[in-house]
């Protein structure tokens, strides 16, 4: 051990003596630094939003500092030369106050932004490592739910957070957020009512709701499931591809101390300088340019921020079908792609671990991962799906096309309207002959271990246990 | 040398699987960016016919209003020779000996005056190779002195009002920004980017000339509205202007300004450039058991 680890192992064992000697938690630190994580890289992907998540809260405190929830006009009159004279919401006007004139504001606003697209980037690339190497699987079903009920909370979180600016682009987002609203049927208008307090654009209590939802509500409720997720990975242990010396019932991988902490700041202070260098060196969301929103404005070409895309895709991809009854419109067009594909969606990944537990009838605890190729079917169900997503997600940016390449936008949304179904065919037979032509190439078990195996961790099950002594036999359950 | 050259033979020191991800990664986010990049394509040939859009241009553009700025239109008899030459041998076929026009093809340009001629030559758009396509801006077909001729001959056979213009000096940069967020950011974007609409590409506007600009707001070219000095003033013509002249280099204050069409880059930057970066980094500290 070199000097450095000497000297940090020797303040390690002062801080545990000094916190026994005042709330014995001795025991509990001991724990959590034997804590062993299984090592492979993509087991990092969920930390990088959970360090995201601390990049928002810091960069959010400050941003709420000067931010100004309020639809009071007012004239500009700040340092920027092309807004002056226009009239505008306090908001949009705190909020370019923040970008040209705070110091250190606009480096503040665009991390923030940056951070919040890496965030749910995060999350999404996180469900999708979790999703395909099974490690949704009981006993971890119910942590899969809360992950997803976080990255839904995560894309609300967001689009709340730029609606809040009333620049331009907010408010060309929010039409769309309301019109979405009152089309769910039976409970759609009232339910727009309550959220805008009146038509489109609202009242003014509007904004102050908005701007509670968006600093206190769901960041409280994410930091709640947050901690929930990351105890129920504690109590759980992670899971583990399988390998040599890697069993159902034990964990092989470094330990929290003083291997795994060290390396996990380290991912904390890599995630904190790539979303700082975006937000000093690439523009995001540049305000001042989009002007301030009135109902009367809008601009070629508004995007939503990448999570919301999805949804836009599904409003341009959706055929005008309107079902009626007696001359009463029943399912406006926009509750297709704006409120029942998003739920459809969240709805089949909720019921994923089930699904696949019924399927297959295994009802097993499972603590091995598998690798995608190893269960082909599933892989090509789940790479299916999430190509149907992506493709409507692609619709998002068809004018895009249009305007670089020339292929007319109704062409384009003719083709996918086909595509959208096609392709996910495509895509499934596909993964299914590239999962099992890898496994032809590839003997399995195919990882290899030339680390030290380091402090196997048993985790006890106490239904196995006391059925294996009940059977009076100590035989460890099969793998895989 | 020889320890440089082995330096530079020396493997990265990422592995091989990051440096194939970060290749991978780099290629696709380059060629999706070009996607983004706001060149405007070749001439296409198959744009759909607008019949509305080539009529309305034979109502002729409106007389300047009092007040109007206009170019004087340079003219003298070798000129106007050498624009009925030029008409004779590239525009007749389409909008006639005589200026008149054929139905259903090209307007007739009796009486539209300089300004939409100086216009559809000096952005190229003109001559069309093929009367269905939405005319684009390209390199003019004539040279200065030439589109000068042209000029001088429409007006001196068929008539009509000086060209407009604008002078960006004398008008304000908010004003301007207002007028085009009103009147023009609907289909333009509102840094003049440009777009789509229903039949027909939006051009962006960082190659158009103050006189260019003034011409298009009082003629409408193609399927956009035109605006008489009640609806865009002299002042507010100007103001424009200077805007539009300003989104040739708007103020990025925040860094590289991703072509400043919002979201699209912004999420090809994050998943390409962010993330990429963090799963690297997720990849060397976290891979230890290959």
């Amino acid at each position: 051990m070199s000097l450095v680890g000497r000297s940090l192992d020797r303040r390690a064992k002062r801080f545990v003596a000094w916190n026994e000697e005042r709330i014995g938690a001795a025991r509990g630190i001991k724990w959590a630094m034997r804590y062993v994580f299984p090592d492979h890289w993509s087991f990092l992907l969920g930390e990088v939003a959970l360090y995201s998540f601390i990049v928002l809260v810091i960069t959010g405190i400050f941003l709420a500092l000067f931010y100004i929830p309020s639809d009071h006009m007012v004239t500009y009159h700040g340092s920027y030369a092309p807004l002056q004279g226009f009239r505008m919401s306090e908001a949009y006007q705190s909020v370019v106050h923040i970008s040209l004139e705070v110091p250190a504001g606009l480096l503040f606003r665009q991390t923030h932004h940056w951070a919040a697209d890496i965030f749910n980037a995060s999350i999404l690339l996180h469900l999708t490592r979790v999703l395909f190497t099974g490690a949704y699987r009981k006993p971890r079903d119910l942590n899969w739910m809360i992950g997803l009920t976080m990255l839904t909370l995560g894309i609300l979180e967001g689009f709340a957070g730029y609606s809040l600016v009333d620049d331009l682009l907010s408010g060309m987002g929010l039409v769309i957020a309301y019109a979405v609203s009152m089309s769910i049927p039976l409970i759609g208008g009232q339910l727009s009512i309550l959220l805008w307090k009146g038509a489109y654009p609202g009242a003014s209590v509007f904004f102050p709701r908005l701007e509670i939802l968006h600093v206190f509500l769901i960041p409280a409720l994410l930091a709640v499931l947050i901690t929930l997720h990351l105890g129920m990975i504690m109590r759980q242990h992670h899971s583990q591809f399988p390998g040599r010396g890697r069993r159902e019932r034990n964990v092989v991988g470094t330990p929290m101390w003083p291997a795994y902490a060290l390396r996990s700041v380290g991912l904390l202070l890599a995630v904190a300088g790539v979303e700082f260098l975006l937000g000093g060196l690439i523009q995001i969301n540049p305000i001042w340019q989009w002007g301030p929103y009135h109902v009367y404005l809008s601009e070629n070409g508004a995007q939503p921020d990448w999570y919301i895309g999805w949804l836009i895709g599904a409003l341009r991809l959706m055929p005008n079908f309107e079902p009626r009854i007696d001359g009463f419109t029943i399912f406006p067009n926009p509750f297709w792609g704006g409120a029942a594909f998003p739920g459809f969606v969240f709805a089949v990944m909720y019921l994923w671990p089930w699904a696949q537990r019924k399927l297959t009838h295994d009802y097993r605890p499972h603590h091995l991962l598998h690798r995608p190729r190893d269960r082909p079917v599933h892989s090509a169900i789940a790479a299916a799906f999430l190509s149907w997503v992506l493709i409507v997600f692609m619709v998002g940016a068809t004018d895009r096309v249009f305007f670089r390449l020339d292929i007319s936008y109704q062409d384009e949304i003719r083709f996918w309207r086909g595509g959208v179904w096609l392709f996910p065919i495509i895509v499934f037979l596909v993964t299914l002959w590239v999962c099992r032509w890898l496994q032809r190439h590839d003997p399995h078990p195919l990882r290899g271990w030339d680390g030290q195996v380091v402090e196997p961790v048993q985790i006890s099950d106490p239904l196995q246990d006391r059925e294996q002594q009940a059977a009076g036999t100590h035989a460890p359950p099969a793998g895989g | 040398m020889r320890s440089l050259l082995a330096r530079w033979r020396r493997p990265s020191r990422l592995p091989r699987k990051p440096r194939l991800l970060l290749a991978v990664a780099l290629g696709l986010g380059a060629s999706i960016m070009w996607l983004l990049t706001p060149a405007a394509p070749a001439k296409r040939l198959d744009r759909v016919h607008q019949p509305a859009a080539v009529a309305r241009i034979t109502q002729g553009p409106f007389a300047p209003g009092p007040g109007s700025a206009t170019v004087p239109t340079v003219s003298s008899p070798a000129l106007i020779a050498l624009g009925r030459t030029l008409f004779d041998q590239r525009c007749a076929s389409c909008h006639g000996l005589h200026l008149q026009g054929r139905k259903g093809v090209a307007p007739s340009l009796i009486g539209v005056g300089a300004g939409p001629v100086h216009f559809y030559l000096s952005t190229g758009r003109m001559p069309l190779a093929n009367y269905h396509a939405e005319p684009l801006r390209e390199s003019p077909a004539f040279d200065p002195r030439r589109i000068r001729a042209l000029v001088a001959y429409v007006r001196h056979a068929g008539g009509g009002p000086a060209s407009p213009t604008a002078h960006p000096a004398r008008g304000s940069l908010a004003l301007g920004f207002q007028v085009f967020d009103s009147h023009c950011a609907g289909c333009h974007q509102i840094v003049a980017r440009g777009g789509m609409t229903v039949g027909a590409l939006v051009p962006n506007l960082q190659q158009a000339t103050p006189q260019q600009i003034a011409e298009a707001v009082r003629m409408g070219p193609y399927l956009m509205p035109r605006f008489d000095s009640r609806d865009i003033n002299q002042h507010a013509l100007d103001s424009l202007a200077r805007y539009i002249l300003w989104t040739r280099h708007p103020s990025n204050r925040g860094g590289w300004g991703i072509y400043n069409i919002g979201p699209i880059p912004e999420g090809l930057v994050t998943f390409f450039m962010g993330l990429m970066a963090l799963v690297i980094v997720a990849r060397l500290i976290g891979e230890r058991t290959e």
